[in-house]
């Protein structure tokens, strides 16, 4: 048995198990569509200045849910609306498959952090060669940033989607873009190349995140706005604090997106003699930066914010993900991967 | 005993916006910088988009800079879209009019939106924080506690808490004001400015920069002058006075393939050995060029791009006289290295000689015609057809070295009409049906591209986007926040220590706390105060 076997093997069990995590939050939220409507089982992340549309201060909880968010669960304000509807035994069966859903999110994350090492071990080098290596390692970022805001912040809300996306990235890696370990051609010998792959993994996973709370921001919004909040959006924040912690992920990711478009053509002078050369990846690299400075100074235009900054923001992940699996799959370019 | 009461912030739909207490440049005078503000963003923001569309075709069309070949295959494979596309500019998108159009305008707007904005800020650089508003319970986060601390220590202890944390801080009769995070607004603006100057360096580099290309055979040289390159493209400004007098000898240059069953064939290793002299007279320089390791001779870069092979053939003429002997470098057709190149003998009588060759490294002869089945030179093997005329007269006319130009000569056939066909190995020697010749196959050897450029705005933008990404953080993640405290004297019981904060960028976390902390540290005695 080779390391690349082990490898293999712990990510086809991580896609096994995020799915199941994914089952875990979705038998949740079923769960949680019976309690009507529930408070939202989070902490306090974002302080909102000016939040619209919230009930008078008179009637919010009076001590600041501080706590993490199965503890709220516990003696969080009655809501009489949830009250009436549910019973303590269906909470506890919500709280239950919520738990289980994180749980299983760890050792889906543990499993895919060990095919990462292993596959780096299987290599002799850093495992960032080739598509399938960095989409391993970018859903490792995704998800250990989801359970630190988890352990943080209380962000289990976002279990769903994360253990979809999570599921479906290395699901994708393991089937479609799977190649045996293979060394490096020599294009890829350059530290600039590990720093750009690196920095790339991380405002990729920073912009998936972002994104997929901008979409939960339109579903939230269109309910709030129609009043038809109850079971599954009953217990995410509202629409508004869901739109400033994308906001926080998406401004955390531009700066260093800003710097792997940097860091990619400092690589591409050395390996190909020129900064730039409108490559079709170097082309959507820069189309997707330009569109979160879109997102970015929509924000900061008056009838911008909101719902079109968040759909900027989707067309941003959009543009992501076709410079990623559509440019390499369907366009030729400088950049074409190694085996794929 | 000191009570504490901390609100949550306070939604802003339910009363008039705090903002309403606080200064303002006049209402006018508001509503004009609101609306320049707001109609030069929403400028930017149609360019960007603009300016993301626009760049999309690009990568979808093929480009002529990048692969012309791919532009006339789509040319004879639309013969209708293609000239459509050829006028639109399409083929030549990041130097089409239109594209030009829309990032000069983005810059345009940007420069116009940078200079009042420098002016706003340095006023702002000044500025002193806004006055204590009236109704400090009405902002976002406030706090208000009992003290029995007199009013004097309580307010000096606030200024001193506070420019502790880096605020700006006017101490009145009864309250203080702070104001922090005027490094958002300039880290805005040297993002911006720095876009502007890269966008300067990337000019210079188009205007005074060059970039050529030589293939440079193993065993030769490349001297640095205009001659010796086989294409070369350089900026308005630049003249050839500019190509710096150096020469590059290709002493020898080591290939690896990956002879595994996994990606099997791939490069692993290019290595020059080359000898570098600076300029006439200087001593010569060992170095090793790979890739990823340009030389960097003077300000002048060389890069190892591509390689091939060179058979080595000797072609002798009906006379036995040898019209043609030496390397003839092929271009490589695929990624093992079939390659194909024509061999000349202008110089043979009484008729002169063409041969258009075929070079496999590793060769494989099978019912799907020759090809080379692995790029390394396992089993090479060179096929020609051969093709004779009368002697032409030189017109020094250049001619393309790598293709051959059939007019005014015929192929020479078998006796049964067939196209004559030499397949060669290494030190084979054919003589030519009909007496015309012969052709010998000595050996090979293996060529590299090598690409000379200088480019020199680079650094210029490098520098302005390390900077613009300095002003980027500092943008994105400075919070700019303004604090109040007051006290109120309470008549017959203790004064009421009032702290209101108000965030003034999206997304900021903590005011709340940051507010009761605040609140806390001045309510407690000053002997409970630790000292920080
Ligand atoms: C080359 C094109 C441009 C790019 C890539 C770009 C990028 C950005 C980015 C990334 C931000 C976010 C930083 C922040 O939120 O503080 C920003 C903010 C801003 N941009 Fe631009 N920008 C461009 C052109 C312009 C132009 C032409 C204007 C003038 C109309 C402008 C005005 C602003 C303003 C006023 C802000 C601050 C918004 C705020 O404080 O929230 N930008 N820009």
């Amino acid at each position: 048995m080779t390391y690349e076997y082990y490898s293999s093997l712990a990510l086809v069990s991580s896609v096994v198990v995020y799915a199941l995590a994914m089952f875990a939050h979705a038998a949740e939220w079923a769960a949680a569509r019976r309690l009507g409507v529930a408070n939202p089982a989070v902490r306090e992340l974002v302080d909102v200045a000016a939040a619209d549309g919230r009930p008078a201060p008179s009637e919010m909880p009076p001590e600041r849910s501080d706590t993490r968010p199965d503890a709220v669960e516990g003696r969080g304000q009655p809501d009489p609306a949830s009250d009436a509807e549910s019973s303590p035994s269906s909470r506890r069966r919500v709280e239950q498959f919520g738990r289980m859903g994180v749980a299983l999110t760890v050792i889906g994350f543990l499993l895919s952090v060990a095919g990462v090492l292993t596959r780096a071990l299987a290599a002799q080098r850093a495992p960032w060669g080739n598509m399938f290596e960095f989409t391993i390692t970018a859903m490792v970022f995704v998800v250990g940033a989801y359970l630190i805001l988890v352990w943080r912040a209380g962000l289990r809300w976002l279990g769903l989607p994360v253990t979809l996306l999570a599921a479906v990235g290395n699901g994708l890696a393991v089937t479609v873009f799977y190649v045996a370990v293979a060394p490096l051609v020599p294009a890829l010998h350059s530290v600039w190349f590990l720093i750009h792959i690196v920095a790339a993994a991380i405002s990729g996973a920073a912009f998936n995140v972002g994104g997929l709370m901008s979409i939960l921001y339109l579903i939230k919004k269109r309910a709030e706005d129609r009043g038809t909040v109850r079971g599954y959006l009953g217990r995410l924040p509202d629409a508004r604090k869901i739109d400033l912690i994308a906001y926080r992920f998406l401004a955390f990711a531009f700066p260093l997106w800003t710097f792997t478009v940097v860091a990619g053509a400092i690589w591409a002078e050395y390996a190909w003699g020129r900064y730039w050369g409108w490559d079709p990846k170097e082309t959507w690299a820069l189309v997707t930066w330009v569109i979160y400075a879109c997102y970015l100074h929509a924000r900061s235009t008056a009838g911008w914010r909101g719902t079109r900054a968040a759909v900027i923001a989707i067309i941003g992940l959009a543009s992501f993900w076709f410079n990623f699996i559509g440019i390499n799959l369907l366009v030729s370019g400088l950049h074409s991967y190694a085996g794929i | 005993m000191t009570t504490i009461k901390t609100r949550e912030p306070a939604p802003e739909s339910s009363k008039p916006a705090p903002q309403a207490d606080l200064p303002r440049l006049g209402w006018r005078g508001g509503l004009r910088y609101l609306w320049t503000q707001l109609t030069s963003m929403r400028t930017a923001l149609i360019l960007l988009f603009a300016l993301a569309l626009a760049a999309i075709p690009g990568s979808l069309v093929p480009q002529r800079r990048v692969s012309p070949v791919r532009v006339t295959d789509f040319m004879t494979e639309h013969p209708t879209l293609g000239p459509i596309y050829d006028k639109l500019g399409l083929f030549n998108v990041y130097a089409s009019s239109w594209f030009s159009a829309i990032y000069l305008l983005l810059f345009v707007s940007l420069v116009g939106c940078i200079i009042p904005r420098i002016g706003v800020y340095a006023k702002a650089l000044r500025a002193r924080p806004p006055k204590t508003p009236r109704n400090l319970a009405r902002l976002p986060a406030y706090t208000a506690s009992e003290t029995a601390n007199s009013d004097y220590d309580v307010l000096h202890r606030a200024a001193a808490a506070l420019r502790q944390r880096h605020y700006r801080v006017d101490v009145g009769d009864d309250s203080v004001a702070a104001e922090r995070g005027y490094l958002r607004e300039a880290g805005n603006l040297v993002f911006h400015i720095s876009l502007v100057f890269v966008l300067i360096g990337v000019a210079i580099g188009a205007l005074f920069g060059f970039r050529g290309t030589s293939v440079v055979i193993v065993g030769q040289g490349f001297s640095n002058n205009l001659t010796q390159y086989d294409d070369f493209s350089a900026g308005a400004r630049f003249t050839d006075a500019d190509l710096a007098p150096f020469s590059v000898n290709l002493k020898d240059f080591d290939v690896k393939f990956e002879t595994g069953p996994v990606q099997r064939g791939a490069a692993r290793l290019f290595r020059a050995n080359v000898e570098v002299t600076e300029g006439p007279g200087a001593a010569p320089r060992q170095e090793i060029l790979e890739v990823n390791k340009p030389l960097h001779i003077g300000g002048t870069k060389v890069h190892l791009i591509g390689h091939g092979y060179a058979p080595k053939v000797t072609v002798k003429d009906a006379q036995g006289n040898v019209a043609f002997s030496g390397p003839v470098v092929m271009l490589p057709q695929d990624g093992n290295f079939s390659s194909i190149g024509a061999i000349k003998a202008p110089d043979a009588r009484p008729e002169r000689l063409a041969f258009e060759a075929f070079f496999f490294p590793t060769a494989m002869l099978d019912d799907q015609g020759p090809r080379s089945i692995f790029p390394d030179a396992l089993n090479p093997a060179l096929f020609v057809n051969v093709w004779y005329g009368p002697p032409k007269v030189e017109t020094g006319r250049p001619e393309n070295v790598y293709s051959l130009d059939t007019t005014g000569l015929s192929q020479l056939k078998e006796a049964d009409g067939q196209p004559v066909r030499i397949g060669l190995k290494v030190g084979d020697g054919v003589n030519l049906p009909g007496g015309k010749g012969s052709i010998q196959l000595d050996g090979w050897v293996r060529w590299v591209k090598l690409q000379i450029g200088a480019t020199p705005g680079v650094p210029i933008s490098l520098i302005a986007l390390g900077v613009a990404v300095m002003g980027l953080c500092l943008s994105l993640f400075v919070r700019p926040r303004r604090v109040w405290i007051r006290i109120r004297r309470g008549e017959a019981g203790p004064s009421v220590v009032e702290v209101g904060g108000l965030d003034r960028a999206d997304a900021r976390a903590g005011l709340t706390e940051d507010v009761a902390e605040l609140a806390a540290e001045l309510s407690q005695r000053p002997e409970d105060v630790s000292v920080r």
